[in-house]
């Protein structure tokens, strides 16, 4: 019979997915780990090679700090990728998706060198200045993201839509709040938030684990985490068990936004400059990307924190290491679309 | 031809579905420019066999002869090539193109290999005046309503020179007026010789328009015979499977007697609901420790009531008591607040959510009342969850399993916790026992009679007889989008039940049939 032979098909086929999803999350370790391994490897190996080094005799030391470096320049530079893919994974969670962030966060940078290098920082002093220069920042991304939040919700529009509008317009407004100017800027206060080493550990890293963290314990234990699976695993179901819909919608979009503001801020303080042309730019692609990889489906309904944080990691060692041994940037891309190519029809295997 | 006044046979069509065998030896004639009904309950099997034939769906066994040929469409668009076209109830047109575009897509006369505007534009016109219509067809579709876009999507049959147009449900979002327009045009249709299988739920447009009709239940054909040689109740009672006249038995379900309920105060009082165009006029009430049955034809409007009810769709007009007390639910969770649940009637698309787990979807409606600060208590959760697992005999290998890898009975038992374990006054279950198996289905009705006994008032919708005539202290039965009758419990019987459901003033119509 046709119909028994299709059905065996699918039913081997959504093992063979299942399997797969398991050796996903171990995979994704395992392979960053493998990643880490070879990069020490080799960053021995470039270390006790170098002749001034051997003939200094600090060998063990030099070692330490090219491991610390390497460790600080991958963690730096996944920090932000990581806080917006957060918020990216609620928004997917629910079924939609935030092209804004990238835009918002070029808001939020924008912003704070404005408050303080403007004359609030004269009247009421630098401290002031600097605790409003991260919090009003913050506040305005989060409205941006209610903004999503309402075009989503009351307008009904599609969310790559609404959120589209806010990418194209919120470039423009954070160019517009300087006349496309760049703000150049030297306040180690403010820049401790990206400059900082705390236990020699850059202070963005923290921010990056705590919001990790944070998200995780969010989604695993509270009645929000619960509301947003529920809206984008069935959304009419979920009205009609009482879940506030709407409200849950809007709130993803806001703590998108808000996380976004955050990212926004760390890179300004990293570059000592604030470029409304240059931050964020992409970033929305890069956390789409982890949260696909770290295996939340695009179509809403799970939802994995630590799969995005491994995903971003695992792109950005890929990135590294074959940076590192003298891969071309533009092979690192393939490579990386290659990744993605994978976890995603891992993804599709599942649904299907 | 020896059948040559036949436009269509289907002979034995057999459909399987996993599991469920979809159409079993069907057979379907359609005469030359006939309008002819095809009519059924959900699951009966009227859609399959019209994929079938239109080429959405390839059947397993069976030959299909139209006009004269044995025809196997691989793909709709063949069987629009062929001179079968579909309207579905779902307009599939372009809304932002003109109805002259509308009409002519994909056959546009053409100009030196350009469209052709002013005959697009002409013959547009002349298709349309053909079913009584005359509008600008230059504007877009979307400016028109329902009535005009399938008027549109009928001329575009017309103008690939279709011999038979199926319409599945096509009045469903039509208001009388806009009906009127659409019967005239399939006259039209028929005098030219077309045929039309039209599937509609509204047993008086079976009358007005159809010359022949086709009755199926699961899967089966149960009769096809001249519109004039059958009347409503024998129609209802032949979808329903049910005999006129059959004497009741008792015992096919295992609700307990109704008569030993102790009936409390009055919990809800709807008077005159409006909500245009799925509501026209219902009332109706339940008591405490009582279940109220809701009976009527699919179309009838229940499922609409219980959505009304529970907030989950607006009321334009018409009051709500709770308990005597005047209210109005925005959304569900002013109803649920209200101490109401409410059990759709497809579970998979408005119940489960099938990524979450037994416990999560058990605990969904409640988790307001199971959380500190936002932050789900696990204990208590646990506690309940595992009360109510045991408690209804939901078979699931732990909590954390995800609800979709449950059978049909035991998610349906999930849902019912998920409103038990909130302590409702009152539940409203819509189709509580659909396509689960029948022990499920038995243990399903001892738990709806339990509640009726600890002083739950229940509301429950359902298309079986017997659970209506055994299970329900009341009878409250739907036509046409309105409540038109209510029975008591001394005065519930299958036949004047389906009576009701059929048409209103039918008492004498069944002594008749009784005769």
């Amino acid at each position: 019979m046709t119909t028994s032979e299709q059905t065996a098909v699918k039913v081997e086929r959504s093992n063979f997915g299942e399997r797969f999803q398991k050796v996903r999350t171990y995979g994704m370790v395992i392979v960053l780990l493998l990643l880490v391994g070879f990069n020490i490897f080799r960053i021995y190996r470039v270390v006790s090679t170098n002749e001034t080094i051997v003939e200094n005799g600090n060998v063990t030391e030099a070692f330490v700090q090219a491991l610390n470096s390497a460790l600080n320049v991958n963690l730096t530079q996944v920090a932000t990728i990581v806080i917006v893919a957060v918020g990216m994974t609620f928004v997917i969670a629910t079924g939609g998706i935030d092209l804004s962030v990238g835009a918002i966060m070029a808001i939020a940078g924008q912003l704070a060198p404005l408050i303080f290098m403007g004359p609030i920082a004269e009247r009421f002093g630098m401290a002031f200045a600097n605790v409003l220069a991260i919090v009003v920042p913050i506040i305005i991304a989060g409205i941006f993201g209610l903004f999503n939040g309402l075009m989503v919700t009351k307008l009904k529009f599609q969310p790559i839509i609404a959120t589209l509008i806010v990418f194209i317009g919120g470039r423009g407004i954070a160019q517009v709040l300087t006349n496309g100017y760049l703000q150049f800027f030297k306040n180690p206060d403010f820049q401790y938030i990206a400059l900082g080493r705390p236990l020699g550990i850059p202070t963005q890293v923290y921010i990056m684990f705590i919001v990790v963290l944070v998200a995780w314990y969010v989604m695993r234990s509270t009645s929000f985490g619960q509301y947003v699976l529920a809206v984008g695993g069935n959304e009419k179901a979920a009205r009609l068990a009482g879940v506030p819909v709407d409200k849950v919608k809007t709130a993803v979009y806001v703590i998108s936004g808000a996380l976004a503001g955050i990212a926004g801020l760390i890179v300004v303080a990293i570059n000592s400059a604030s470029d409304a042309n240059l931050n964020g730019m992409l970033i929305e692609l890069d956390a789409i990307a982890a949260t696909a990889v770290g295996g939340t489906p695009l179509s809403g309904g799970q939802a994995s924190i630590l799969g995005t944080f491994l995903g971003a990691l695992l792109i950005q060692m890929v990135k590294f290491t074959l940076l590192s041994i003298g891969v071309p940037y533009e092979f690192a891309l393939v490579v990386n679309a290659g990744i993605i190519l994978i976890a995603v029809y891992v993804q599709t295997k599942r649904t299907a | 031809m020896a059948n040559s006044d036949l436009l269509l046979e289907m002979k034995d069509i057999t459909k399987i579905f996993p599991g469920v065998v979809a159409l079993d030896r069907a057979n379907l004639e359609v005469k030359r420019g006939e309008v002819h009904a095809l009519v059924g309950e959900n699951g009966a099997g009227k859609s399959t066999m019209i994929k079938i034939l239109t080429g959405a769906y390839i059947r397993d066994a069976g030959t299909v002869i139209f006009d004269n040929e044995e025809v196997n469409f691989e793909t709709p668009l063949l069987a629009q090539a062929k001179g079968i076209s579909t309207i579905y109830q779902e307009i599939n047109l372009v809304p932002l193109r003109s109805v002259a575009e509308n009409i002519m897509m994909e056959h546009e006369p053409t100009r030196y290999g350009l469209i052709n505007r002013r005959k697009l534009n002409a013959e547009a016109r002349r298709l349309l005046t053909q079913i009584g219509i005359e509008i600008d067809v230059t504007k877009p579709l979307m400016d028109y309503n329902i009535a005009i876009q399938q008027m549109t999507a009928i001329a575009r049959a017309i103008s690939f020179k279709s011999k038979m147009v199926v319409m599945d449900e096509p009045t469903s979002s039509l208001d009388d007026q806009e009906v009127e327009t659409l019967f005239e045009s399939i006259r039209r249709l028929r005098a030219d010789d077309v045929s039309v299988i039209f599937i509609t739920h509204r047993l008086d447009e079976l009358f007005e328009i159809c010359d022949r009709i086709t009755i199926m239940r699961d899967g089966k054909i149960i009769e096809t015979t001249d519109m004039g040689s059958i009347s409503k109740l024998e129609l209802v009672s032949k979808m329903l499977g049910k005999d006129l006249g059959e004497i009741q038995k008792g015992g096919a379900t295992s609700f307990s007697a109704p008569a030993s309920r102790q009936i409390g105060e009055n919990l809800l009082e709807a008077n005159n609901l409006e909500s245009s165009p799925d509501l026209v006029d219902v009332s109706l009430n339940v008591h405490a420790g009582e279940i109220v049955g809701l009976a009527g034809l699919l179309g009838a409007g229940r499922t609409e009531t219980a959505r009304v009810i529970f907030g989950a769709d607006p009321i334009q007009t018409g009051e709500m008591r709770l308990k005597g007390e005047r209210v109005r639910f925005d959304s569900p969770r002013d109803a649920i607040d209200a101490g109401i649940g409410y059990c759709a009637e497809d579970r998979k698309a408005d119940g489960i959510v099938p990524l979450l787990s037994v416990r999560d979807n058990l605990t969904l409606a409640l988790l307001p009342m199971l959380t500190r600060s936002g932050i789900i208590k696990r204990e208590q959760q646990k506690e309940i969850v595992e009360k109510f697992i045991a408690m209804l005999g939901i078979k699931t290998s732990s909590a954390d399993q995800l609800i979709r890898e449950l059978s049909g009975g035991n998610q349906q038992k999930v849902l019912l916790a998920r409103w038990l374990c909130m302590n409702p006054e009152l539940l409203i279950l819509d189709e509580p026992t659909r396509g689960i198996d029948i022990g499920a289905k038995g243990e399903i009705q001892k738990i709806i009679s339990n509640l009726a006994d600890e002083g739950v008032g229940v509301l429950m919708l359902t298309s079986e007889i017997e659970e209506l005539t055994e299970g329900s202290n009341r009878v409250v039965v739907m036509r046409d989008r309105r409540t038109v009758e209510e029975f008591d419990l001394e005065e519930i019987s299958q036949d004047g039940i389906m009576t009701a459901m059929a048409h209103g003033e039918a008492a004498e119509q069944l002594q008749e049939v009784a005769q």
